[in-house]
């Protein structure tokens, strides 16, 4: 039964860790939408809280001494917040699938690779041993490992790079979830290798019409798969938007900064990277008002540094700066291709 | 404005946990340092603190019961048995000290020099060390003192030596790890010799588990004093550690227990402390670690 | 280049002895750097450029001596690296720095900012101390950290931050030639350019020649105006990195430029990739011919029997590929319109 109802909706999530300061708010009142059928990139630096995110929407964060303080998370109409391990481990690897920024720590050296999908298959459908190896052997093929039926006959170690986050994605989609979670898959990879990953991840949500919420820092592999796209720093939301508007037009100086300071758009513009100045802001010392605003150039004293700012809509999007409106066309003008 | 480096601004740096805050959290460590800090009090300030003279006998008191004038009773020779355990926690201390320094001083160059050179030197090293770990350490420590003749010294310097084994295990582990650590590399490419690296790179990074391997073994050695003391190949009359009392009041144990239980209470006691503070430093040691996401 | 060469490398040779293969085999050589020649003018920069397994980061290693060259030469100036005896070498260190990757596992966790600048100084120079202290002052703030942070550990510092103590201490001694092990991947997006823009600055101000490895050919281009790519331990192409980076004459310099995805969705969705197949062969036992073939999307007969020859590009450069010669006989032309004319092309 499909609905009208988003797959995942995260409303005003907020997650936080203990430290000798007390407890950090990591994550800040995330809210955002996975559609049907849709891909969605949350792109942020390190410590901007997207991979927590991520984990507390699936309860990955309470064995990690973390806490979730408020919010919800619904899947496909669930409430996952408060739900017990048991149920979740039923979800997790079945309807949800994880696919990690290492491929070698999440697989298990002592099985061949086979084994290890079949085992996933069964645990969530209860298949025959026979069933499941074979389900296993087409996640494999799904994949484009070639001669899957024997090589699916071969320990991780005998994978290179690739291969093995190959068989990563092939143990996730064993299942047919409804959503993959990737959380920076491509990152330890070589960019050939990337592109071909980043390929596949396209041509499989294609197929099954399953959603996938790929988490990067890298806005190249977000320009390159994401649909719409949700960027955080400082443990917020800041800006939202659909992939086209986002790099048409980004309405936050944060996200129009990254895209400067990235050096391919650098040299299609002819100058030197243009570098966001400082450092990136931390959980136990988040300025007032604008998070991004000791970082800024657009910054205006009193109207960025007092008060928190919002995530408001604009132009068909969300952005959480207290200048959105006056800096559109400063911003959209950067901007390589207009 | 042009793309030049803007000077990194004045950013409040990251409060990181100090080795002492972690240290401090944790509770029972905490309470075994304080209790351990209180028996090193008393051992330094022993001559205050003990209501008699250790060594004065009285043949009008000999084997009583506790009473106020003699907390833990007295000895076969009347003499009293708190003042007595209150003055032998310095030689105890001071003798474990003692061979847990031996072990330091043979185990941790051969463990650097074994773990960083590596090779044939290292098969050498590790295959001598072998052989002593094999060996039960306290008939090790009997057949040393067999040879040197019994006293105290020579009891805690075979001590020594047969702990300098685990010591060097220790340390050359750490280093083998520590050696492929990517500033090792860098102070070679800054044109560091071998002996600086070992010194000022390595030996700083290998001294977190270290510390726990020697705060253990000050618990070991002090078991093992007594015991040798016990036996009658350590600590020589007059004098009085934790294990020659309860050697010299344990065939009257029958008429008198407290003499017997009060100094195994103490050694316990003082070994427990030492193994907890190890397990507290070991747990506080762990490397800062980098604030990911 | 300009002036006389700050670094000449020929004809390198790294090899790793590897285990033998299974049981009772026969011990192996895995030759990971393979015939490598360039060299860089003083002040100068040149980018090198692959992917892992090309052994870019090993010829760097091998440049400084840090691990041991099989054959060939290496000169700092007129100096002879590769014959080097142990104390020669150490003397050299204070000519050739480096600086790595990742800034969180290359400084000491243990010594002061202080004494991790320090150190350089105390092992090369005879400085007094209050001497040492003004320049690591001096040194700090010219790579934008308060002079006063000095007192402090490593691991108070952010990643970006950590990365300017490392090109501090490489610069105390003002050598000649730094490699720059990927010294920006590590980073966050936002810091990157922070660094690429303070390396400029510092060779600027110094003249000292870098040589940049890396696997990013636009830091690469940004960063130096000279480039060689190598793939396999082999170097494949070089030129001036303009030219490389827009009109790539050999096909993974190609592969590797379209195979970073450009933050423009819609100009992601309109190029023609260029998408290798295959994995990176094993370099114990490397293709006959062209080593790139077995993932080349214009592989020819030729590729298997012949290793290809080096040909001059238009615009400066050579490239090793046979395409030059036969099939489509470029001649040194840009593989651009042959590619476009192609359709590519994902080989599966």
């Amino acid at each position: 039964m499909e609905s009208d109802t988003p797959l995942l909706e995260v409303r005003d999530l907020s997650v936080q860790f203990p430290s000798p300061h007390g407890w950090l708010t990591v994550v800040d009142k995330v809210s955002f939408n996975v559609g049907r059928n849709d891909i969605v990139c949350v792109v942020g630096e390190s410590g901007s809280g997207k991979s927590v995110t991520m984990q507390a929407a699936v309860g990955l964060v309470q064995p990690k001494g973390g806490r979730i303080k408020s919010g919800s998370v619904r899947f496909d109409g669930q409430e996952l917040v408060g739900m017990g391990n048991r149920q979740l481990n039923r979800i997790r690897g079945d309807a949800i699938g994880f696919i990690f920024q290492e491929p070698m720590s999440s697989l298990n050296p002592a099985y061949t690779v086979g084994e290890q999908i079949a085992e996933v298959v069964r645990r969530h459908r209860g298949l025959s041993r026979a069933d499941a190896w074979k389900r296993a052997v087409e996640a494999l093929d799904r994949v484009h490992i070639a001669s899957a039926a024997s090589r699916a006959a071969e320990y991780p170690h005998q994978f290179s790079g690739g291969m093995r986050q190959r068989v990563m994605i092939a143990m996730s989609i064993a299942c047919d979830p409804k959503l993959l979670i990737a959380d920076e898959p491509t990152t330890a990879l070589d960019v050939t290798i990337q592109a071909r990953i980043l390929e596949l991840l396209r041509e499989l949500q294609r197929d099954s019409g399953m959603s996938v919420l790929f988490i990067t820092h890298d806005l190249g592999v977000v320009a390159d798969i994401a649909r719409h796209v949700v960027v955080m720093y400082g443990a917020q939301v800041v800006e939202s938007a659909d992939v086209d508007n986002l790099f048409g037009a980004p309405r936050h100086p944060y996200t129009s900064g990254l895209l400067g300071a990235m050096p391919q758009v650098a040299l299609e513009r002819g100058h030197d990277p243009i570098a966001i100045p400082g450092t990136v802001a931390q959980a136990h010392s988040w300025p007032s008002g604008c998070r991004f605003n000791p970082r800024c150039i657009y910054r205006e004293e009193g109207t960025c540094t007092t008060t928190a700012i919002p995530l408001e809509p604009i132009g068909g999007g969300l952005v959480r700066c207290a200048r959105a409106a006056e800096l559109q066309s400063t911003l959209g003008r950067a901007m390589v291709t207009a | 404005m042009s793309a030049t480096t803007i000077n990194a601004p004045a950013v409040a740096l990251p409060p990181t946990s100090t080795f002492i805050q972690r240290f401090c959290r944790n509770r029972t460590a905490m309470v075994a340092a304080i209790i351990l800090l209180a028996i090193v009090l008393i051992a330094v300030f022993a001559p205050y603190i003990a209501p008699h003279d250790p060594a004065r006998s009285s043949l009008r008191a000999i084997l009583k019961p506790p009473s106020a004038m003699y907390w833990f009773g007295s000895d076969d020779l009347g003499r009293d048995v708190a003042s007595r355990l209150i003055f032998a926690s310095r030689l105890s201390l001071v003798a474990s000290l003692q061979a847990v320094a031996i072990a330091l001083v043979i185990g941790m160059p051969l463990g650097l020099i074994a773990g960083y050179v590596g090779g044939w030197v290292d098969t050498i090293i590790s295959r001598c060390n072998d052989a002593l770990m094999s060996f039960p350490a306290l008939i090790l420590a009997v057949v040393i003192v067999g040879l040197m003749g019994p006293s105290l010294t020579n009891a805690m310097t075979a001590i020594g030596l047969v702990y300098a084994p685990r010591i060097m295990r220790v340390v050359r582990g750490s280093t083998l790890s520590v050696r492929e650590e990517v500033y090792v590399r860098a102070a070679r490419a800054t044109g560091c010799s071998d002996t600086r690296i070992i010194l000022r790179h390595v030996l700083p990074n290998v001294t977190g588990p270290l510390v726990v391997q020697a705060t253990v073994l000050m618990g070991q050695a002090l078991l093992a004093e007594a015991g040798l003391s016990f036996l009658g190949l350590g600590t020589q009359p007059p004098e009085a550690s934790w294990g020659a009392m309860l050697g010299t009041a344990f065939p009257y144990m029958a008429e008198s227990p407290v003499p017997t239980i009060a100094a195994g209470v103490v050694i316990s006691v003082t070994v427990l402390c030492f193994n907890l503070i190890g397990d507290g430093i070991r747990d506080s040691v762990g490397r800062m670690r980098r604030s990911g996401d | 280049m300009s002036n006389k060469p700050c670094l000449r490398v020929e004809n390198l040779h790294v090899s790793y002895d590897v285990g033998s293969t299974g049981f009772l085999g026969k011990r192996r050589k895995l030759h990971a750097v393979n015939d490598v020649s360039l060299e860089i003018g003083a002040g100068e920069t040149l980018g090198l450029v692959g992917e892992s397994g090309s052994g870019k980061s090993t010829a760097g290693l091998a440049i400084l001596r840090l691990i041991d060259v099989a054959s060939g030469t290496v000169r700092l100036g007129e100096t002879d690296v590769a014959g080097a005896t142990r104390s020669e070498l150490r003397a050299l260190r204070r000519r050739m720095q480096m600086v790595f990757q990742d800034p969180y596992s290359s400084l000491n966790p243990s010594m002061t900012i202080a004494q991790l600048l320090e150190e350089p100084l105390i092992i090369h120079a005879d400085i007094p101390k209050d001497e040492r202290k003004a320049m690591i002052g001096r040194m700090l703030e010219s790579v934008g950290l308060h002079a006063g942070y000095a007192a402090r550990y490593p691991h108070e510092f952010s990643g970006g931050q950590r990365q300017r103590i490392a090109i501090a201490r490489a610069m105390m001694l003002h050598p000649e030639l730094v490699v720059l092990d990927e010294p920006v991947s590590a980073l966050d997006v936002s810091t990157q350019s922070q660094i690429m823009n303070l390396l400029k600055k510092i060779q600027g101000d110094s003249g000292t020649a870098f040589l940049l490895v890396a696997h990013d050919l636009s830091v690469v281009r940004l960063m130096s105006p000279r480039v060689a790519v190598m793939y396999l331990g082999e170097i494949v192409e070089t030129g001036p990195s303009g030219r490389v980076y827009d009109q790539p004459a050999h096909p993974y310099t190609a592969a590797l430029i379209s195979a970073v995805p450009f933050p423009d969705p819609e100009r992601q969705r309109r190029v023609n990739r260029i998408i290798l197949g295959g994995d990176l062969p094993s370099p114990m036992s490397p293709p006959s011919g062209c080593r790139f073939r077995t993932r080349c999307p214009f592989v020819m007969d030729i590729c298997s029997k012949e290793a290809p020859p080096k040909v001059a590009v238009e615009g400066g450069g050579l490239a090793s590929c046979h395409l030059h010669a036969h099939g489509p006989k470029l001649g040194g032309r840009s593989l651009n319109d042959f590619i476009r004319d192609k359709q590519i092309v994902s080989a599966a």
